[in-house]
C-alpha cells in the first residue's frame, strides 16, 4: 500500500470561498453589536464623573424596574392568549385545505397568505383607521347597530392588536403547516383506508402527528415575535391617544430609553435581559417539543 | 420540484373518492370563506377609502364607495405633495430592497451551498453559531448596532439600512435543506475531473438546479426589506433617506397630530401604493414560494 494512503486527509478549505462572504458580514452586523451591548451594559454615563464602569449594576436596576415588568407582563399575556390562538386557526385553516374538499383550493392558499406581503405599517394604519371613530368602520357599525365598540379603548386595545398581528401571520403560518402536511407520504393514507379510518381519525392519527415538528417552530417564532413586539403598538400609538405608552412593550422601552431618553448603557441592558428571557423561553419549548416527539 | 414524487401519483391506482381524493364539500368552502373575508376586507377598505376625497371620508359607510371615484387624484396628490417626497421614499426602498434583498439573497446561497458541499475547518461550529443566531431576538440587536453605526458615522446614510439586510440565516438554512436534496455529488465530481474550479462549478452547475430555492429565498428577502420599520427608524433621521414604510408612518402622526394638516387621504393612497407592488410580486411567484417553503419543511 503506497504511504499516501496512512495520511490523514488534506484540510480542505475550499468551503469558505462560498462561507467567508456570509460569515464577515454576519461578524459585523450581529456578533460585533451583541458583544458591544454588553460592554455597554457594564457601564453608566453620570452627570458627575461621566462614563463609569458598574458591574452588574444595571441588571440589578433592570430586575427591579417596574415598568419593564409592566411591558414584560403585558406582551405574555398578548402571547399567551394571541400565539394559540393564531396556530390553532392557522392549522385549521391548512388541514382545509390540505383535505382537498375545497372548491378553489389555490385561491383559498394565497388569499389567506396575502396579509403577510403587507408591511406591518401600512397593516397597523389599515386597521387602525377601521378601528378609529373618525371614519372607521367601528364607528360605521357602532351607528348601525347601536353597538358600543371601542378597539381603543384600555382594556381593548391588547385585543385590537392581538387581531392585527394574528391577521398578518396567521397566513405564513398556515403555508407552513400546510407544507408539512404536504410531506406525509401517499402510502400512509393508504394504509389507514385500508384500516378503515375516516376523516377526523385520519387527522388525529397521521396528520396531527405530521405537524408537530412544524407547530413547535412556528410556537417559537411566534414566541420571539411576541417579546420582541414594537412596530405594530408603535404605529398604532399615534392613532390610539394616551392609551399606549412609551413603555408598553420591553421593545418600546428600550427604543424610548435610547432615542428620547439617552440612556443608552441601560437601554442596552434592557435589550440583552429580553434576549436572554426570549432564547430560554424559546429552547424551553423546543425541549419540550421534540421530547414529546420522542415518546 | 423536488418533493413531487412524494404527492403526484397515478390517478389510476385512486378509487374515485377516497381519503386523498375525496368529494369536495361545499359547507366547509363557505366555512373557510370567512378566511377569505378575514384576510380581504381590510384590503378592500383600503382599496375603497384610497379612492375617496377627503370630504367622502368622513361621511359615509367605510366599506362603500364615495360620491365621487378619486383614486387617480389622489394618486397624483401622493406623488407630488411635499415636492414630491413620496416618491423619493419609493426610489430609496426599491434600493435598499435591490441592494439588501439581492446581497442577502447572494450571500445567504453562497453560504448554504458551501455549507452543504464542503467540509472545511469550522464548519460545525459555522453552523451551530447561525442556527443560534436565528433564535436570538433581532430587535435585541437594534440599539446597539445603532450605536456601532454611529460610532462608524454610518447612521443616516443607505449603508445603515442595506449592510444589516444582508444576513438571512433562515435564507442560508433553506439553501443548505435544498442544495442537500437537489444537488447530486456525483454531478459535481463529473464537472471536476473536466477541470472546472469550484466557483464555475457553482455558477453554471448549481444555481440553475437551486434556482427554485433561490427564488424563494429571493422573495422573503425582498418582503424583509420592502416591510423594514424598525431599522430604518432608528438608523436614519433624514426624511430624504427614508423608505415608504417610515415616511407614511411619519403623514400618519402628521395627519393625527395637534397642528393636524389633515392628510388621510395620502396616508391611505401612500399605503395602497406601497402594498401593491410586493402583492403583485408574490402572486406572480407563487409557483416558487410554495415549493420552495414546502422543500424547507422536509428537514424542518
Amino acid at each position: 500500500m503506497p504511504p499516501h494512503a496512512f495520511r490523514p486527509p488534506r484540510r480542505d478549505w475550499r468551503g469558505w470561498q462560498f462561507t467567508g462572504p456570509f460569515a464577515a458580514v454576519f461578524v459585523f452586523v450581529f456578533i460585533a453589536p451583541l458583544a458591544y451591548a454588553l460592554w455597554l451594559s457594564l457601564f453608566q454615563n453620570r452627570l458627575v464623573g461621566g462614563n463609569a464602569f458598574v458591574g452588574l449594576e444595571n441588571y440589578q436596576t433592570a430586575l427591579t424596574d417596574p415598568q419593564l415588568w409592566d411591558g414584560f407582563l403585558r406582551v405574555l399575556v398578548f402571547l399567551l392568549v394571541q400565539v394559540p390562538v393564531m396556530l390553532v386557526l392557522a392549522l385549521i385553516a391548512a388541514l382545509a385545505i390540505d383535505s382537498a374538499r375545497l372548491y378553489a383550493t389555490g385561491l383559498f392558499r394565497l388569499v389567506i397568505f396575502l396579509p403577510y406581503a403587507v408591511p406591518a405599517v401600512v397593516a397597523v394604519l389599515m386597521w387602525g383607521f377601521i378601528y378609529g371613530d373618525h371614519f372607521g368602520l367601528a364607528a360605521d357599525v357602532n351607528e348601525l347597530l347601536g353597538t358600543d365598540l371601542r378597539p381603543f379603548a384600555p382594556s381593548w386595545v391588547l385585543a385590537s392588536l392581538g387581531n392585527i398581528v394574528t391577521w398578518e401571520y396567521v397566513g405564513y403560518n398556515m403555508l407552513i403547516f400546510y407544507s408539512a402536511l404536504k410531506t406525509i407520504p401517499y402510502e400512509l393514507y393508504e394504509a389507514a383506508e385500508i384500516d378503515g379510518a375516516r376523516g377526523l381519525q385520519v387527522v388525529k392519527a397521521i396528520k396531527l402527528p405530521a405537524v408537530r415538528g412544524a407547530v413547535v417552530i412556528a410556537t417559537i417564532f411566534s414566541i420571539i415575535g411576541s417579546f420582541q413586539l414594537f412596530n405594530e403598538p408603535n404605529v398604532l400609538k399615534p392613532l390610539a391617544n394616551n392609551v399606549i405608552n412609551s413603555y408598553f412593550t420591553p421593545n418600546m422601552y428600550a427604543y424610548n430609553l435610547s432615542f428620547a431618553g439617552q440612556q443608552y448603557n441601560y437601554s442596552a441592558t434592557i435589550a440583552i435581559v429580553m434576549g436572554v428571557i426570549t432564547a430560554v423561553i424559546a429552547y424551553v419549548v423546543q425541549l419540550r417539543g421534540t421530547r414529546r416527539e420522542d415518546r | 420540484m423536488s418533493t413531487a414524487h412524494r404527492t403526484i401519483h397515478p390517478r389510476a391506482r385512486r378509487p374515485r373518492h377516497s381519503i386523498t381524493r375525496p368529494r369536495k364539500s361545499l359547507a366547509l368552502t363557505v366555512l373557510m370563506g370567512l378566511f377569505l373575508a378575514y384576510a380581504l376586507v381590510p384590503l378592500a377598505w383600503l382599496f375603497i377609502n384610497a379612492s375617496k376625497t377627503q370630504a367622502d371620508l368622513f361621511s359615509g359607510f367605510g366599506l362603500a364607495f364615495g360620491d365621487s371615484f378619486a383614486l387617480w387624484d389622489n394618486i397624483a396628490r401622493t406623488f407630488t405633495y411635499d415636492d414630491g417626497i413620496f416618491l423619493r421614499w419609493l426610489g430609496n426602498t426599491l434600493l435598499y430592497v435591490v441592494a439588501g434583498a439581492g446581497g442577502a439573497t447572494l450571500l445567504a446561497t453562497l453560504a448554504g451551498y458551501g455549507l452543504a458541499k464542503y467540509a472545511f475547518p469550522g464548519r460545525k461550529a459555522y453552523f451551530a453559531v447561525i442556527l443560534g443566531a436565528i433564535a436570538v431576538p433581532g430587535t435585541a440587536l437594534a440599539v446597539p448596532t445603532f450605536l456601532l453605526f454611529s460610532e462608524l458615522e454610518l447612521t443616516n446614510t443607505p449603508w445603515a439600512i442595506i449592510v444589516p439586510s444582508l444576513i438571512s440565516p433562515f435564507g442560508l438554512y433553506l439553501i443548505w435543506v435544498y442544495t442537500l436534496e437537489s444537488v447530486p455529488k456525483e454531478l459535481l465530481e463529473a464537472a471536476r475531473i473536466d477541470g472546472a474550479g469550484e466557483m464555475r462549478i457553482f455558477c453554471t452547475i448549481s444555481a440553475k438546479l437551486l434556482a427554485p430555492g433561490i427564488v424563494t429565498v429571493a422573495l422573503f428577502a425582498v418582503v424583509a426589506t420592502w416591510n423594514n420599520y424598525f431599522l430604518p427608524l432608528i438608523m436614519l433621521s433624514d426624511p430624504n433617506w427614508y423608505p415608504l414604510t417610515v415616511g407614511l408612518n411619519q403623514w400618519s402622526e402628521q395627519a393625527s397630530g395637534v397642528a393636524a394638516e389633515p392628510i388621510f387621504n395620502l396616508v391611505l393612497t401612500g399605503s395602497l401604493i406601497t402594498i401593491v407592488p410586493i402583492v403583485a410580486v408574490f402572486i406572480l411567484l407563487q409557483r416558487f414560494w410554495q415549493s420552495g417553503l414546502s422543500a424547507g419543511s422536509v428537514k424542518g
